[in-house]
């Protein structure tokens, strides 16, 4: 079902023109009223005024992760606060973390992007969506609320932990949609099983996102639970989940092409790459009015396409992730870098450790081991004091990141080095 | 007198104590008396050695971590209620057992090489109560 034809089906010279329009009035209102983005256009020597099609947009200077933490914490609102109703914050940072503003009127855009996700995934007003996305600055858990409330379903906001207690509701309910990360609808799957409780599940499709996964893994649970399986995209910087979607045909996911103007650009050169080729994603928000984003780097690896889709809409698709342009890994959901590791680690104790970050998909679950070269300088003749200093550096690693992480203990050099560099990230998930 | 001790830190990976071994063989350093305090990760290996500074020069070389601490090394005889009375002379000052392992000195006398929350302490509980002491 399509939730907003006229919007999702609109020809390209009619989406054309609106997101001319709309560039146009969002371009004005951060020129007058962000100094961070009033000061960028004016080094990059444009002006509003050139801003007349959404061709123009490449006039535009780029936004970066960096420009949010740089105006921590509101420093790129475009309204004053009595206008914001609500926060989110980016997941894993402490310190550096990066807040995003939303006015009424882009919590309303929100639920609609969400609604028109649901619909693609064939759920309605008829259904019963429980959201297992974690509540709260995380934006999962509430941007998947709004949106099924918006399409009208019944929502259960179950939010994450109790998966025996989901399972219970989820049939008890007789609920028909879910909205959870991969892993953890991989994990549900298998406690299902567990239970022996399969032919008592209702459920018809799930929505996906905040975490990379294959679609291998998405055709294996679908098969598995007998459901289809919807790959959600979005992050808290443009909007939260329901950025883009894909539709039962699954051939890329879906751009809201009304409200996020994607483009693909070359990391490198920064120039925009032909339909098809991969490059790294960039978004501007069209429409929204707290914290709007030109030209917004996401570092996310795709493809775009412009044909139309065989479900009927129109909207530009771009290619399940093939990746990042940085150095960012998702964790369980959590956005981490390796620097914030190193800088948890060198909290303990003034060490200057040998450390290597090591995930894995264990059961479906993201895990996070991060070995720790053993120097004389904090090394003891005591197994107690080995313990002590796992537990300090599991703590730090946990304040710094927001994760649990398991500390091993590793013999000097043993860490292996790439042309003498130490190699800091193994990432042995094959998502890509 | 407090002794000599040193640590090396290995993890639980086949080869890796002989590797030790090896390299102390190979440095010919005679090994008095060895003790393996075992995680489910890695492991210490404390050893009573002939030459120390070799020894920590030739395992950091070939890749360990090693380190030299201060333990006391208690002489015992063959006797019923030897160990329970030691330890009743830490008990007494207050002091606890970090870890304890045997000793055989040249002439088969058998020693118990102890590291104590208080070294100090101990030491002065030990030389109190008359007990003799292993030099290396």
């Amino acid at each position: 079902m399509i939730w907003n034809e006229a919007r999702e089906c609109m020809s390209r010279d009619e989406m054309t023109n609106l997101q001319g329009a709309r560039l146009k009035k969002v371009v004005n209102r951060v020129y007058h009223n962000v100094e961070p983005y009033r000061k960028k256009m004016q080094e990059a020597g444009v002006e509003p005024s050139e801003i007349t099609s959404i061709e123009d947009i490449t006039k535009l200077p780029f936004t970066t992760k960096d420009d949010l933490r740089d105006n921590y914490p509101f420093g790129l609102f475009a309204v004053p606060l009595s206008e914001i109703v609500r926060v989110h914050a980016s997941s894993g940072t402490t310190g550096k973390a990066t807040v995003v503003g939303y006015t009424r009127k882009d919590i309303d855009v929100w639920a609609e992007c969400v609604a028109r996700c649901c619909a693609m995934a064939g759920l309605g007003r008829d259904d019963i969506i429980q959201v297992a996305y974690g509540y709260g600055l995380f934006t999962g858990g509430l941007g998947g609320h709004y949106g099924a409330e918006h399409l009208g379903a019944t929502v259960v906001p179950m939010s994450v932990g109790n998966t025996k207690k989901l399972i219970d509701m989820m049939i008890d309910f007789g609920a028909t949609g879910l909205m959870c990360t991969p892993s953890y609808l991989m994990h549900i799957a298998e406690v299902i099983e567990e239970m022996g409780v399969k032919d008592k599940i209702k459920l018809k499709a799930t929505l996906n996102g905040a975490e990379p996964w294959t679609e291998n893994m998405r055709t294996q649970i679908e098969e598995r639970l007998g459901i289809k399986a919807h790959d959600i995209y979005g992050l808290s910087e443009i909007m939260g989940p329901g950025v883009a979607n894909d539709c039962e045909y699954h051939a890329g996911l879906h751009v809201f092409e009304d409200y996020f103007y994607p483009e693909v650009i070359d990391p490198n050169t920064l120039e925009p790459v032909a339909d098809g080729e991969t490059g790294e994603l960039v978004i501007t928000t069209l429409t929204k009015e707290g914290i709007p984003m030109i030209r917004y780097r996401t570092k996310d690896l795709t493809s775009i396409t412009h044909e139309v889709c065989k479900c009927g809409r129109t909207t530009a698709r771009i290619s399940r992730f093939k990746g990042r342009s940085d150095d960012m890994l998702i964790i369980r959901g959590v956005n981490v870098f390796p620097s914030q590791v190193e800088a948890a680690l060198l909290t303990v104790d003034g060490i200057t450790p040998n450390y290597q970050i090591i995930v894995d998909r264990v059961n479906h679950q993201d895990t996070l081991a991060i070995l720790v070269e053993v120097e004389e300088r904090f090394f003891s003749d005591e197994i107690k004091e080995l313990e002590n200093l796992q537990r300090k550096i599991e703590h730090a690693v946990h304040q710094g990141i927001g994760l649990n992480a398991k500390i091993k203990l590793v013999e000097p050099k043993t860490i292996e080095r790439s042309m003498g560099k130490a190699v800091r990230v193994i990432d042995k998930r094959k998502l890509v | 007198m407090f002794i000599k001790q040193l640590t090396v830190f290995i993890e639980n990976r086949a080869g890796r104590l002989e590797e030790v071994a090896q390299v102390l063989k190979d440095n010919d350093i005679n090994i008095q008396s060895v003790s393996l305090a075992d995680t489910s990760e890695y492991g210490l290996l404390r050893f009573i050695l002939t030459d120390y500074e070799k020894a920590v020069k030739v395992l950091k070389d070939a890749g360990f971590s090693a380190k030299v601490s201060n333990v006391i090394a208690v002489k015992l005889t063959q006797k019923v209620g030897q160990l329970s009375d030691l330890l009743a002379v830490f008990s007494d000052v207050d002091v606890n057992v970090e870890y304890m392992y045997g000793l055989t000195s040249d002439d088969q006398s058998a020693f118990i090489v102890l590291k104590t929350s208080d070294q100090e302490k101990a030491l002065e509980a030990l030389k109190t109560a008359g007990y003799e002491l292993f030099t290396n």
